[in-house]
């Protein structure tokens, strides 16, 4: 409906590698929201792989979430659930 | 220096640089477009990336099924590298403000990734690897379709592939490659076949030679001993060049026989045509003093592009080889397509046993549109020249008459539409399936013309898949059982007063030629440069001796004895060519 944002720590071990970031980016595709991911003031595009990877993003680092749509309320719960699974990896 | 052994499918040697097929690296040469042709490159990248996509989703739910989902999910990570928008527009942008080609946009837009990468912490740096495979996968997909592969090289080259597709070696630019060495592959490969028709040397069956060597390298291909010499010594070198002087030497000899004719010293004249693949081999035929063609295969019409070739395509290729042969006899073959990319584009499931399945006239009869459209060419074209038309494959006399009669009906409808056919062109078969061999006396009286097709001949005669090369040592012509039927067809040819010419390899073996003669053939039909050789073979015996060569072999039982005994006598009268 709107813009919707939120922080969340990158807890599994190695951060947003490519199995991660697939995973991410494979679920924000699902959704018609452009969704952001932002480290520091580093803004990269949440549904392409490359740009993800360039973030560097390692585990205890903290990322904004942005999401501006229709379905950004959704979209943002489960981006979250996801990172907070660590991505199914322990 | 490496030396690597495989089986010499074609002869002569050549020293050159070496550009590696299906290797890490592709040569992509940055070369730019036309501003108005971005919208066809970018269609070629689109399909490029589709065709990838399908290719990784097979690949990931079948590495998923025996690996586990954890394993196949790896290729998840190249899914969303080809589905990555921003990458896309990259590719996208370059072809479109720099004019570049798709595969070097590709190239070097992944390129900059890894790079970015291989600066990032260990574990992503290792993902460069993937970035490699995506661009080699998309790549594969590029270059395979596209005639720049090996369509336009700029300086000679020898080519080494695991394997070579009928469209690769299609497309290839003849003028600067000078040879072939190939991982996979049998005597009677395509590959073997396509080197022999360009007069190049070429090794088959190297299993590894792809791995061995890196673009650029110097290779020596030695195709009479079937070697590969990978960055040879300078000893080693000049040992080749001095034979390749001496090679020179026996060729120009061979090039004043050009005018002379095929006879045989005691005054029997024999004809040698050319086989040709390409219209542009018509004019080798009559350089290297060939009377015609004697087989003219059409099948890479079909394989040159993705879209099935029109009237129109066949009609103007027949006519360039018309007119380059200036009245002199082309024999056209129907199309002989099995087991390949365009008959199994055509069929819902894979063949088991393709050899043996829904291939040439065949396939043909099941898609009468394809055959129809192939006829009405052949038939429009031999208005302009000696044409004569053959179908291959026939197996049952039935399967003639039903083949004749489909012609005759396209004649009609030609008839009727007002266009202007030779009612009487000549009607030929291939003699190339056991059945129709043992048959021939009954062929006979149907057909205007034989013609042997050794390679499928001996291929279905003693039940050896000429490319499979772990049993194509047992793949030869002098089996006592193959010698017997292409001597049953001479004679019924002979008895009815029907042509026979022999088109298949082992018309080109000087081995043979005695006693091919000695059997009654006097038509043969052979790669082009051949022909010379071949001519010097047959102006140096006589027929007589020709014949007590023929009696003799069938005395004996085995292929063994067979060509040791040929080789002796082809020896005594040709001792140069050995």
């Amino acid at each position: 409906m709107s813009i919707q944002e939120t922080e969340i720590t990158l807890t599994n071990i190695h951060g947003l590698h490519a199995r991660p970031a697939t995973q991410f980016v494979q679920l924000a595709n699902k959704y018609e929201s452009k969704i952001e991911v932002i480290k520091n003031d580093l803004v990269v595009d949440g549904k392409s792989v490359t740009s993800m990877l360039t973030l560097g993003a390692e585990k205890g680092m903290s990322l904004r979430i942005r999401a501006d749509g229709q379905d950004a309320d959704k979209a943002i719960s489960k981006l979250v659930e996801l990172i907070g699974s660590k991505f199914g990896e322990e | 220096m490496k030396i690597k052994k495989g089986i010499g499918v074609s002869p002569g040697v050549v020293i050159c640089q070496a550009v590696v097929l299906d290797a890490e690296e592709y040569r992509i040469p940055e070369r730019h477009i036309s501003a108005g042709l971005a919208g066809e490159e970018i269609d070629r990248l689109e399909n490029a990336l589709a065709g990838s996509r399908e290719e990784l989703i097979e690949l990931r739910d079948n590495t998923a099924k025996r690996l586990g989902k954890e394993t196949g999910a790896i290729f998840d990570f190249h899914l969303a590298l080809l589905d990555d928008k921003s990458l896309l527009e990259k590719f996208r942008g370059k072809i479109e403000h720099e004019s570049v080609t798709a595969e070097f946009a590709v190239a070097v837009v992944l390129r900059e990734y890894a790079r970015e990468f291989l600066q990032m912490p260990e574990y992503l740096a290792e993902r460069v690897k993937d970035v490699y495979d995506i661009e080699k996968r998309i790549l594969r997909r590029l270059i395979g379709q596209s005639r720049e592969d090996l369509g336009h090289l700029t300086e000679d080259v020898v080519v080494l592939a695991h394997d070579m597709t009928p469209s690769q070696t299609a497309n290839m630019d003849r003028d600067h490659i000078m040879g072939l060495a190939i991982d996979a592959g049998g005597r009677t490969s395509h590959t073997a076949i396509v080197a022999r028709a360009l007069g190049i040397p070429a090794v088959v069956g190297l299993n590894d030679i792809t791995v061995s060597v890196d673009a650029g390298d110097m290779i020596i291909i030695d195709g009479n001993r079937g070697v590969v010499i990978v960055e040879p010594d300078e000893a080693t070198i000049q040992e080749h060049r001095r034979f390749l002087q001496r090679q020179v030497e026996f060729t120009h000899e061979l090039d004043r026989l050009r005018d002379l004719p095929a006879i045989t010293m005691d005054g029997h004249e024999i004809t040698l045509l050319g086989n040709i693949e390409f219209p542009s081999e018509a004019t080798n035929v009559l350089a290297k003093g060939g009377l015609g063609v004697g087989l003219y295969r059409t099948e890479f019409l079909y394989l040159e592009k993705e879209t099935e070739p029109t009237e129109e395509d066949h009609y103007q290729a027949y006519c360039k080889v018309i007119e380059v042969m200036e009245g002199r006899p082309v024999c056209i073959r129907t199309l002989d397509l099995g087991a390949d990319k365009y008959t199994q584009a055509h069929s819902l499931i894979p063949e088991r046993n393709p050899f043996l399945g829904l291939r040439s006239i065949r396939f043909c009869f099941q898609h009468l549109h394809i055959f129809r459209t192939q006829l009405r060419a052949v038939l429009r074209a031999s208005m302009k020249g000696d044409v004569s038309i053959m179908f291959p494959l026939i197996t049952t006399v039935m399967e003639l008459r039903q083949a004749k009669m489909i012609l005759r009906d396209v004649m009609e409808d030609l008839e009727e539409e007002g266009v202007e056919v030779r009612m009487d062109v000549p009607v030929g078969m291939m003699m190339e399936v056991p059945s129709a061999a043992l048959q021939s006396n009954q062929f006979a009286q149907e057909v205007d013309f034989f013609s042997i097709g050794t390679n499928d001949l001996i291929q279905y005669t003693l039940a050896v898949d000429r490319t499979n090369e772990r049993v194509a040592p047992l793949f030869t012509a002098a089996h006592p059982a193959v010698l017997r039927l292409i001597k049953d067809i001479i004679r019924a040819g002979q008895r009815h007063d029907v042509g026979v010419t022999l088109c298949g390899e082992m018309g080109g073996d000087p081995e043979y030629i005695l006693l091919l003669l000695g059997m009654g053939l006097r038509t043969l039909s052979v790669a082009p440069p051949i022909i010379p050789e071949l001519k010097k073979a047959i102006r140096s015996i006589t027929i007589e001796h020709a014949r007590r060569v023929a009696r003799h072999v069938a005395t004996f039982n085995t292929d063994k004895q067979i060509v040791s005994y040929l080789r002796d006598q082809i020896r005594q009268v040709m001792p140069e060519a050995y």
